[in-house]
């Protein structure tokens, strides 16, 4: 049996279906250059077209037909070569429409396989925000602002091409940079798009993460039931009304926490969550309102904290909220945990007060979408110091 | 009865009544204290609905009996109505049925003991009233229970047996009743109606339990699954077909205790088998013709009997496969077609050599015949001929796996 080369692409629904699979594609062509047979293809349980939900596409090379079956042989593989992560929010974890809890970004990673990771940050935060795993693996940062799009629209900005310069220099039996560049060139025509993958080839470097770093936190999981546990007639009991909270401090309780899915948790498709200013809150319930998801919890004194563990980070509550700056979305990856705001505040608002003006100013940039006109050109100049330094 | 000429007052409760197949159906929803009916006109099934109709108009039935705009509403309503706990019927014919096939699909998926009268009538086109009965077979692999009646008193019988099984917990599987067009559903013959108090110590309250839609006991019905449910709950209902053949039969045998009546084997008739050399089968009202030809035929001394299958879903194979390995060949005879299926045979032909194949006795041969499509008569004649052919099977010589019986050639 020959040589079996299998990488993942790990995206948000929507935002980067198209960049998946030209990623996916293109390594394919960029391998069938070298006349290695593969396939590309998206996990087809995920749920794609819906906004950021963690999502997967495959591509599956081999030296001969023969092992290219073996690997087609399965779902989807079992293990990776290659983990392309096109969102450093999503190195958190993943938990898709297509499974049943929180699965670790690097899960499928071989020992010494590498993890992509296109983001503005270093290594360390995200290496933070991955769960721990027991053998050790690479991590290389593509510098790139998140390449968000949308259904109908594609941001062209060379995160594609980039990344298949990177993995030419990670895996050099899969493909050379010369096929890459020669797939490159037949599938889009567009010589600057050559010297992108060559630029990112060049400076790519990559750290190895040791069983030691990372989240210790053991990931959510949940064992799917058998045939005669089940209940019949494709029933399900509805999740209890919900209950009164409890003041951290005082014990009173009052308000009202909605009961939610506990196997179903999809905060791994947040990419921003709201930061929530407790004291310029009016109380005006827009927020509780018109969120899609009711992830507001109703505090004993009337305030609204937004619950981590169902947030999706839509960003509605933000377009409502008739007070400036009451809830800010801020970027996903400033944060290492799901903790209740409220608590905190409750705690010590003037400590608070700190963390919610640092979180705001600092990383106040939204994940996806654009507010007003021209804030696509604003990224530009930033967009062009990646492309020449990488 | 207000619908139907009361003939004769027997000792006790019970009565007797002048009425059709699509009447005595009616007769047992009334008897059965339906709560929900739905209806939509296609001939033969809105025989039935007109007689439940004027039950209800003339108040000897209390229901919510509703005229939807179409099949698929008309089942659709149905079927929220029985998730809701109310004891359902509804029905049609030939396209009407086929018009509803997205909720008939569904019916059994979500466990609804729906009961459902198909008056059998061909397929369009070319548009025809006349029976046929691959309306009713289409959805044999659905987890639908099916059952052919041959008379208007096994149809009343076998309404009445029908709830007690789709609603029994262990069940909650929707069951069709298939009555020829013309032959069962406009002929009528004198029928015994059983007493409201026989009916009800047999039939016990639908009780939807766990299931049950209602403000009280919040459920969600029906979610979005994928790959990592649908297998189960599929499984769930195989389980549940699976244990229909043994509800079945307790049901049968709970019948005779009450009403006095024995239906013997419930899941096919056997008639004149015992010293028989050959039989033939079939399904519905056929069976009349073929009786009579069978007797003509034993006074010229020819061994032959019959197999009516009356529980097409769930088959039991097994006990049919033990009674047929006693004969020496096999004529089935379809009143139905499978465009391209094995040998083109008919459904129920197919069938029965499926189950013969796997059966643990010997396996004669099993012609197929294709007869009485579009409601054409099935005469003695040509019951004589299929005969012909079967005993010539029995004798080892080689007969056509199918063949077209009563076709101008």
């Amino acid at each position: 049996m020959g040589r079996l080369f299998a990488i993942e692409i790990i995206y948000r629904g929507i935002f980067q279906k198209t960049l998946a699979r030209n990623i996916s594609r293109a390594i394919v062509l960029a391998a069938h250059k070298e006349g290695k047979p593969g396939i590309s293809f998206g996990r087809y349980g995920d749920s794609p077209e819906r906004n950021g939900i963690p999502a997967k596409s495959f591509a599956i090379v081999a030296t001969d037909d023969v092992t290219l079956e073996e690997g087609m042989a399965k779902y989807e593989p079992k293990d990776v070569d290659i983990t392309i992560c096109v969102d450093d929010t999503l190195a958190k974890g993943v938990e898709s429409w297509a499974w049943y809890g929180l699965q670790p970004v690097n899960k499928l990673l071989k020992p010494g396989g590498t993890l992509i990771v296109t983001s503005r940050l270093e290594a360390d935060p995200i290496i933070a925000m991955c769960h721990r795993k027991e053998t050790p693996y690479e991590m290389a940062i593509l510098k790139a602002i998140p390449s968000f799009s949308g259904l109908w629209v594609y941001k062209d900005d060379h995160t594609d091409v980039r990344i298949l310069g990177a993995i030419a220099k990670i895996l050099p039996d899969l493909f050379s940079l010369k096929s890459v560049q020669a797939a490159i060139t037949d599938e889009w025509h567009d010589a600057v798009k050559v010297t992108s993958a060559a630029r990112a080839y060049e400076k790519l470097t990559t750290v190895t993460v040791k069983p030691t770093q990372g989240n210790p936190e053991v990931p959510f999981k949940f064992d799917l039931p058998k045939w005669h546990e089940m209940g019949e007639g494709i029933v399900i009991p509805s999740i209890p009304a919900g209950h009164k909270m409890e003041d951290p401090g005082t014990h009173a309780t009052g308000g009202y926490k909605p009961d939610r899915n506990p196997t179903f948790k999809k905060f791994s498709t947040r990419t921003m969550r709201p930061v929530v200013d407790f004291d310029t809150c009016i109380k005006c319930t827009l927020c509780w309102l018109q969120c899609p998801d009711s992830c507001f919890d109703v505090t004993p004194e009337g305030l609204y904290d937004a619950n981590m563990e169902a947030c999706c980070g839509c960003g509605v509550c933000e377009a409502v909220c008739p007070v400036p700056n009451c809830v800010t979305m801020v970027n996903e990856s400033s944060f290492h945990d799901n903790a209740s705001q409220w608590v905190a505040w409750r705690k010590d608002k003037t400590n608070y007060k700190g963390w919610v003006q640092e979180k705001i100013k600092g990383h106040g940039e939204r994940s996806h979408g654009f507010r007003y006109l021209g804030q696509y050109e604003e990224q530009v100049p930033e967009m062009l110091d990646i492309a020449t330094k990488g | 009865m207000a619908i139907a000429t009361v003939v004769e007052q027997q000792k006790g409760t019970e009565e007797t009544a002048l009425i059709t197949g699509s009447e005595a159906i009616a007769v047992a929803c009334k008897l059965a204290d339906v709560d929900v009916i739905t209806a939509y006109p296609i001939r033969p099934y809105d025989t039935v609905m007109q007689y439940i109709c004027k039950l209800v108009a003339n108040g000897e039935m209390d229901c919510e009996y509703i005229v939807a705009e179409g099949e698929h509403s008309q089942f659709e309503i149905v079927k929220h109505a029985s998730a809701a706990g109310a004891r359902v019927f509804c029905g049609s014919s030939g396209v009407g049925w086929m018009y509803a096939m997205e909720a008939l699909t569904v019916t059994p998926a979500l466990r609804i003991p729906m009961i459902a009268m198909v008056g059998n009538r061909a397929l369009d086109d070319p548009g025809a009233f006349g029976v046929e009965h691959n309306d009713a077979l289409a959805v044999r692999d659905l987890g639908w229970q099916l059952v052919w009646v041959d008379n208007a008193q096994e149809a009343l019988d076998t309404a009445l047996i029908a709830y007690r099984v789709a609603e029994d917990r262990r069940i909650f599987l929707p069951c069709a009743i298939s009555c020829d067009g013309a032959f069962l559903t406009h002929s009528q013959a004198v029928v015994k109606i059983p007493s409201q108090e026989q009916v009800n110590k047999f039939l016990p309250r639908y009780n939807r339990g766990d299931l049950l839609l209602h403000p009280d006991n919040p459920i969600t019905v029906a979610p979005q699954g994928n790959e990592d449910w649908v297998m189960e709950i599929r499984r769930q209902n195989y389980a549940a077909i699976e244990r229909s053949y043994g509800v079945i039969k307790e049901a049968y045998a709970e019948f005779e205790k009450i009403f006095g009546r024995s239906y013997g084997n419930p899941f096919f008739e056997e008639y004149m088998t015992s010293d028989a050399d050959i039989v033939l089968m079939g399904m519905g009202t056929l069976s009349t013709p073929v009786k009579v030809a069978i007797r003509k035929m034993r006074d010229e001394g020819k061994k032959v009997g019959f197999v009516r299958m009356r529980w097409f879903r769930p088959f039991a194979a097994e006990d049919l496969a033990k009674c047929l390995s006693r004969f020496k060949a096999v004529g089935v005879i379809d009143r139905d077609y499978s465009m391209g299926s094995p040998y083109n045979s008919g459904v129920l032909a197919t069938e029965v050599r499926t189950a013969l194949y796997c059966g643990s006795g010997a396996k004669p041969p099993v012609l197929g015949f294709i007869a009485g499509l579009g409601g054409r008569e099935v005469t003695v004649p040509d019951v004589e001929k299929i005969t012909a052919s079967v005993q010539q099977a029995a004798q080892g010589k080689t007969q056509p796996l199918t063949q077209w019986i009563g076709l101008r050639e």
